[in-house]
């Protein structure tokens, strides 16, 4: 079956836009196709950084002919209608049926469409997607009026081998394209991806992306080996690096090891983000004064010239490095803070000095809470940010945090502070892990917490999509440090005074609802704490969710109200989960509901009474209207899981609680099968209600049963 | 490849000769310096204002660019406070331009059989230009030697057609030719013995002298005021064109004039970083207005009587 090939050539396409790019172009190719009637066995996508290339195979040479009636107006209609008609269906009075209807006879056009020569559809599908290319960014050039990523400079279209004819943005399409820049010479006609891949590789380009991934991965692998060391791994700038090169060469540089005495983050950041090379270690896992870099190139002289050229670039990065690392370390980072007053945070929030003040506290705070060195904890905080104002944070942001600690331990600090400095932006996302020690996670809940606070403060809360200040991620972090490191925080009550701290550095106008309360515990708190908290709600829910806990059973504990220990709102959660998977759970689950449904059916009953007449259905049964032994079990029951389950909620056992309510089941399964609710005697009914009333009762305090699905 | 008697690997003078000789072939206008501070070749009118409008136009030239802030007393052997560019700008962009480009390397003796080259995604942008570009930064054996840019917007104006334009760091590009490591013991003219002047010979001196004013001398009330005055006289000249009394080229000067004396005061600590966006907005609103103005004269392509 034919096969339909396409390659666009053009100038270097940027690294990080090769990838999307290909699928795209399969897309928007297949989805043309298809929407011609034609299908395909088999697509597949190339890029290279000058090339983006795509076969189609297994098609039709010609899109199926189509045939179809459609329904035109009454034989009777005026002439115009008809004439209408017969033009926009493209066919004469000949080419139509008369029909008898319910409502008189009408046309009926029979539309026979023969089908369309593939490489016709293709040739209008073409410079349709070319001119419309999704690419990111995407520019003009010389007099043209067609935009691409970079110039394009020649359109391959082939089907079953021979071209298919269209212009595009002033290029004629053909056949032909060239190979390597450097190492190849002469155009190459191309009839298919086969061919093509054969002949390109002759021409020194490798087309497929992960073929050179692939090739720089082991060789990078077997030179360090030789050289007995070991690779950096690093798969992302493997992926960087193929899509720089369209034949990877790697080859080992080296550089002085004098520059061994600046931190190994710091060579190996340099070497990656300015030079796209990869760092190496010795036996000893140390880092080694090599490192490898993929060229485009086989050289005449081997690589020699590529090698020094490399060489002298990393040196004069190192040496930058090195003055930054040394002159650093000149200043404690305490005499830096002042610095910190010049950066704003945000317009509406002040300056990082004030926010790191802020945070210091907090961290004292949460320190006390958690258990850690107060004093430590709030020394790390006040230092974390001072880094942001070295030369080395300048040049390397990414270094923000590793900096701060390496100064902090040649300045002779704690090991604790320095470890907190750098940790105190962990973690950064999913795979990221949470702060170690205890100082450590102080200043990471603080310093999260005090964005979260401020920004709920001036009214600054993402939005669908919009998240501009990842508010979200820093929520996800606060719950990933609370529930992998077992932390126990009152998230509202701990964050009253940072709230007021806040306030009062904050531009007083961007404070909208500042004087707003809501109740809390008993008392009134501000109303942004409370919202927080249906953030954090919301956040948790997700986060337990792709953990694949039931969001049901997160709101049957939320829903009991002043839920703000993360902690043991989780803790309850899997322990509820856990009860839930017993028979016991799921009887007393129907049970509860029952009762519930019972209840709200007969409340409303007495709703629609005079006021005098209404029955009460709170309080404890009268003992001596209990005439049913299924009622006076259930009653003793009850009272026995109500003492149980506040002993345990008490000393925090869910587990127990849950034990204490499963021995409800029973009873309640008893009192429903055996005793009728609805009494005609109103002094039973009242009575029954008061104890199904109970039923709810009990369970309350352990999670409120209606929001559980099942 | 370089003209007889030329040795660009050898001499910094004769590497500008080989890329004046190379380009000339190629049919550009080989114009000298813009005769005032810049911070970079792309500010000489000969780029700026004459990548706007229709006409074709090739140019190449070098042009001394000052960066205040990047003087390191002479004490850094890569960076300095003034320092080459070699500019080239082809309108519209040829579409060999990247073999023209790859041509001038081979010219001044960087061999792409031995060299790795390589073309890195890099948008070029200009804030108080309102100018912006698609392209690269070209990499030999891993070392940033030129940019290399489409130019879609000068002065918030589409360009149409679209210039290349190709701009050589030529100190660095030196350093490597010469195979030296320190920006000042280049050999500036090729000589031997006696007769050798090194790059530091000229200019250490004012490197020294420049960073001291940079940072520390420059007097920022006077700096201050001369901004001002020259962003009035700039808006002055650009009414003045309006009312039929063109002068576009003297406007561009003065805002040539106020975008370094912001860069001076920038390198003197005096701005805050509120300040600065501010700053940097000033002058682009003056690089606009010229280059709107620039449109409605000959050089921009107005038919007469056109404004």
């Amino acid at each position: 079956m034919p096969e339909l090939f396409i390659e666009l050539r053009s100038e270097e396409i940027p690294a990080r836009m090769q990838k999307r790019a290909a699928e795209d172009l399969q897309r928007l190719v297949t989805e043309g196709l298809a929407s011609a009637g034609l299908e395909f066995e088999e697509a597949i996508a190339h890029v290279t950084p000058r090339r983006l290339a795509l076969s189609v195979s297994g098609l039709n040479k010609s899109t199926p002919d189509i045939k179809e009636e459609r329904k035109g107006p009454g034989t009777d209609a005026p002439e115009q209608a008809i004439q209408g008609f017969l033009k926009a269906a493209g066919v004469t009075l000949d080419d139509c049926e008369i029909v008898e209807g319910k409502k008189g006879a009408f046309f009926v056009a029979k539309v026979a469409r023969p089908g369309r020569p593939t490489p016709e559809v293709v040739s209008e599908l073409m410079p349709q997607i070319i001119n419309k290319f999704p690419w990111p960014k995407s520019m003009r050039w010389g007099s043209g009026q067609l935009r691409w990523v970079r110039p394009l400079q020649s359109v391959i279209t082939t089907f079953n081998g021979r071209t298919v004819q269209y212009e595009v943005g002033g290029l004629t399409s053909g056949s032909k394209t060239i190979g390597h820049r450097f190492m190849s010479k002469g155009p190459i006609t191309v009839k298919g991806l086969k061919d093509y891949i054969y002949n390109l590789h002759l021409a020194n380009v490798v087309v497929d992306a992960s073929e050179r991934a692939d090739t720089i991965r082991s060789d990078a692998r077997k030179l360090s080996a030789r050289h007995r060391l070991q690779l950096v791994e690093d798969e992302t700038l493997i992926q960087e690096t193929a899509g720089l090169v369209e034949w990877p060469v790697v080859l080992i540089g080296d550089f002085d090891s004098a520059f061994l005495a600046v931190p190994p983050e710091v060579i190996i950041t340099s070497i990656k983000s300015h030079q796209k090379c990869f760092a190496l270690r010795d036996k000893e896992g140390h880092l080694a004064n090599r490192y490898l870099l993929v060229s485009n190139l086989i050289a005449n002289d081997g690589g020699k010239k590529i090698i020094q050229g490399n060489n002298r670039v990393i040196a004069a990065r190192l040496a930058d490095a090195k003055f930054f690392w040394d002159l650093d370390k000149k200043t404690a980072l305490e005499s830096r803070l002042p610095e910190l007053e010049k950066i704003t945070f945000h317009a509406k929030l002040g300056t990082q000095r004030q926010r790191v003040e802020r945070v210091e506290a907090l961290a004292g705070e949460f320190g006390r809470i958690i258990g850690a060195d107060v004093d430590n904890a709030r020394l790390a905080a006040k230092l974390c940010k001072a880094d942001l104002v070295t030369g080395m944070v300048g040049e390397f942001p990414e270094l923000q945090g590793i900096m701060g600690a390496h100064y902090a331990r040649a300045e002779g600090q704690e090991e604790e502070v320095a470890a907190a400095i750098a940790e105190h932006y962990k973690p950064q996302g999913p795979s990221d892990s949470v702060p170690q020690g205890k100082v450590a996670q102080a200043v990471a809940l603080a310093d999260k917490m005090d964005t979260l606070v401020g920004f709920w403060a001036i009214g600054e809360k993402p939005t669908g999509s919009k998240d501009p200040y990842a508010l979200r991620r820093a929520a996800l972090g606060v719950i990933r440090i609370l529930l992998e490191c077992n932390l126990r925080v009152l998230i509202v009550d701990s964050l009253i005074p940072a709230y007021r701290r806040v306030c009062m550095s904050s531009d007083p106008e961007a404070l909208a609802s500042v004087d707003e309360t809501g109740p809390w515990r008993g008392k009134n708190v501000p109303i942004d704490l409370l919202e927080l908290l249906e953030f954090f709600a919301d956040r948790l829910k997700v986060y337990l969710r792709d953990q694949g806990v039931r969001h049901d059973l997160i709101d049957a504990v939320f829903s009991l109200g002043d839920q703000d220990d993360l902690l043991m709102i989780v803790k309850r959660v899997d322990a509820l989960g856990k009860f839930l998977e017993t028979e016991d759970g799921v009887n007393l689950l129907a049970g509860v509901k029952r009762a519930t449904n019972i209840l709200r059916i007969e409340e409303k009953k007495e709703a629609e009474k005079p006021e005098a007449r209404r029955v009460d259905m709170t309080g404890k049964p009268l003992p001596n209207l209990l005439v049913q032994s299924e009622e006076r079990e259930l009653n003793r029951a009850i009272g026995a899981a109500i003492a149980n389950t506040e002993r345990s909620l008490l000393e925090e056992d869910f587990e127990a609680a849950m034990r204490a309510l499963a021995k409800l089941r029973a009873p309640v399964d008893a009192f429903f099968d055996k005793v009728t609710v609805n009494a005609d005697d109103p002094n039973f009914r009242e009575n029954r209600l008061k104890l199904l009333n109970m039923i709810r009762t009990a369970t309350e305090d352990v999670a409120d049963f209606t929001k559980i699905e099942g | 490849m370089a003209a007889a008697g030329l040795n660009p690997t050898k001499s910094f003078q004769d590497l500008i000769l080989t890329l004046h000789h190379y380009w000339t072939d190629h049919g550009c206008v080989i114009l000298q310096p813009y005769d005032m501070e810049v911070g970079a070749g792309t500010f000489h009118p000969a780029t700026t204002l004459r990548s706007l409008g229709p006409h074709p136009w090739r140019v190449a030239y070098v042009q001394p660019t000052r960066r205040p802030s990047d003087g390191r007393y002479g004490e850094n052997p890569n960076r300095l406070q003034h320092y080459y560019q070699y500019q080239v700008t082809l309108k519209p962009s040829p579409d060999d331009l990247q073999e023209l480009y790859l041509g001038s390397l081979a010219a001044i003796g960087i061999d792409h059989l031995n060299h790795d080259i390589r073309f890195v995604e890099d948008d070029w942008e200009s804030p108080t230009l309102g100018a912006w570009g698609l392209g690269w930064e070209v990499w030999c054996d891993g070392m940033e030697i030129s940019q290399f840019t489409y130019f879609q917007q000068v002065g918030g104006i589409d360009c149409a057609p679209v210039s290349g334009e190709l701009t050589y760091g030529l100190e660095r590009l030196a350093m490597y030719v010469q195979g030296i490591d320190n920006v000042y013991d280049l050999s500036f003219n090729g000589g031997t013995g006696d007769g050798r002047v090194s790059y530091g010979e000229v200019f250490l001196q004012a490197e020294e002298e420049y960073s001291r004013y940079n940072f520390e001398a420059a007097d920022t009330q006077m700096l201050h005021g001369q901004f001002e005055d020259a962003e009035r006289q700039c808006m002055a000249l650009l009414e003045a064109s309006a009312d039929g009394r063109p002068m576009v080229l003297p406007a561009y000067d003065q805002c040539i004039k106020a975008s370094h004396i912001f860069n001076l005061l920038d390198a003197r600590g005096v701005i805050s970083v509120t300040e600065r966006q501010s700053y940097i907005l000033r002058v682009r609103d003056l690089a606009k207005g010229c280059c709107q103005a620039w449109l409605g004269t000959a050089g921009g392509g107005a038919q007469q009587g056109e404004i």
